[in-house]
């Protein structure tokens, strides 16, 4: 079985990759999937995730759909020169996330203080938006814990009893 | 027929492997390859990058294999729309199986091996598809 633990020291799948200038669009679907994965930029057309068995074949496909519109990639597996300049890459894919559950955070806050109907559908916006941030998070920044509880009471506010009885045996 | 694709199936080839079995080869053979140079030459590639029957133009592989043999049945576009979102997760359709599929067919990737794996989803897809059937002919959820 071939799991490997995301944010564990060590090997990466890097892309490197060349995208003709014209069409735009077919640049900005490229750029649009690498952000959805959550991609280290390392420069120009070359991008970085920890390798396991699920970044391999989302960086696969990539690859394959840059082939088809008429671009060339390679897929290559590396790992860092030092651990500090890995640190360092992780750090930064860390802050990225941090911003993106800190609004998370401040959405979910701002819902508690509207009404009832639109703190529901609220609920449900900031849920997928969370498990979306979650997919592209491979360093958890400590933001993620808060964003999760802000979501989840406003979750509760909103339903009756057996959401408090969960409470308890949570 | 010889049928291969890449070892450690997840819901793509899974679901795949199904669609072949139901509807283009009642008696397939899959091999599950590491390298997609160790295909054999007489088996058919699917899922593996380079192969027609693989994900082409944004679509799985999936709903390659309906286009390319033209299965036009709208259950089958139905589990696509599932598939596809528990593969490739774009939020192009809305398929709330999606995540609990991807995590089923994951979690069974980690306790058993490929060969398993085809034969408990067999049933799963069976199921997905006879809901999906009757939702579609009843045009609500059935009981």
């Amino acid at each position: 079985m071939e799991e490997t633990l995301t944010g564990a020291t060590g090997q990466w799948v890097l892309l490197a990759y060349r995208i003709p200038r014209q069409p735009s669009t077919l640049r900005i679907t490229i750029w649009r999937k690498l952000d959805r994965l959550g991609v280290a930029r390392l420069g120009d057309g070359l991008v970085a995730l920890p390798a396991d068995a699920r970044t391999r074949e989302q960086i696969d496909w990539i690859a394959e759909e840059i082939g088809e519109m008429g671009g060339s990639s390679t897929v290559w597996l590396a790992a860092a020169g030092s651990a500090a300049q890995e640190k360092a890459i992780a750090a930064e894919m860390r802050t990225a996330r941090a911003a993106e559950y800190r609004a998370v955070l401040e959405q979910a806050e701002a819902a508690a203080r509207g009404r009832p109907g639109e703190r529901s559908r609220a609920v449900k916006r900031l849920q997928a938006e969370l498990r979306r941030i979650g997919r592209r998070d491979h360093f958890p920044p400590a933001e993620r814990e808060a964003a999760q509880r802000a979501v989840r009471a406003l979750a509760d506010t909103g339903s009756g009893a057996d959401t408090d009885a969960r409470e308890v045996a949570r | 027929m010889r049928w291969a694709t890449r070892a450690g199936v997840h819901i793509d080839r899974a679901a795949c492997a199904w669609l072949i079995r139901r509807h283009l080869d009642p008696e397939p053979e899959f091999v599950f390859v590491d390298d997609p140079a160790a295909v054999p030459a007489d088996a058919t590639p699917f899922d593996m990058r380079g192969a027609e029957l693989s994900h082409h133009g944004g679509d799985c592989s999936f709903e390659t294999i309906l286009r390319r043999y033209e299965l036009d049945d709208p259950v089958l576009w139905k589990l696509a729309e599932i598939v596809h979102e528990a593969d490739i997760d774009d939020e192009r359709f809305d398929a709330p199986e999606a995540p609990g599929v991807d995590v089923i067919l994951r979690g069974l990737s980690m306790i058993c091996d490929d060969a398993r794996v085809l034969e408990i989803t067999g049933p799963v897809f069976d199921g997905l598809y006879e809901f999906h059937r009757r939702a579609l002919l009843l045009g609500r959820e059935p009981a």
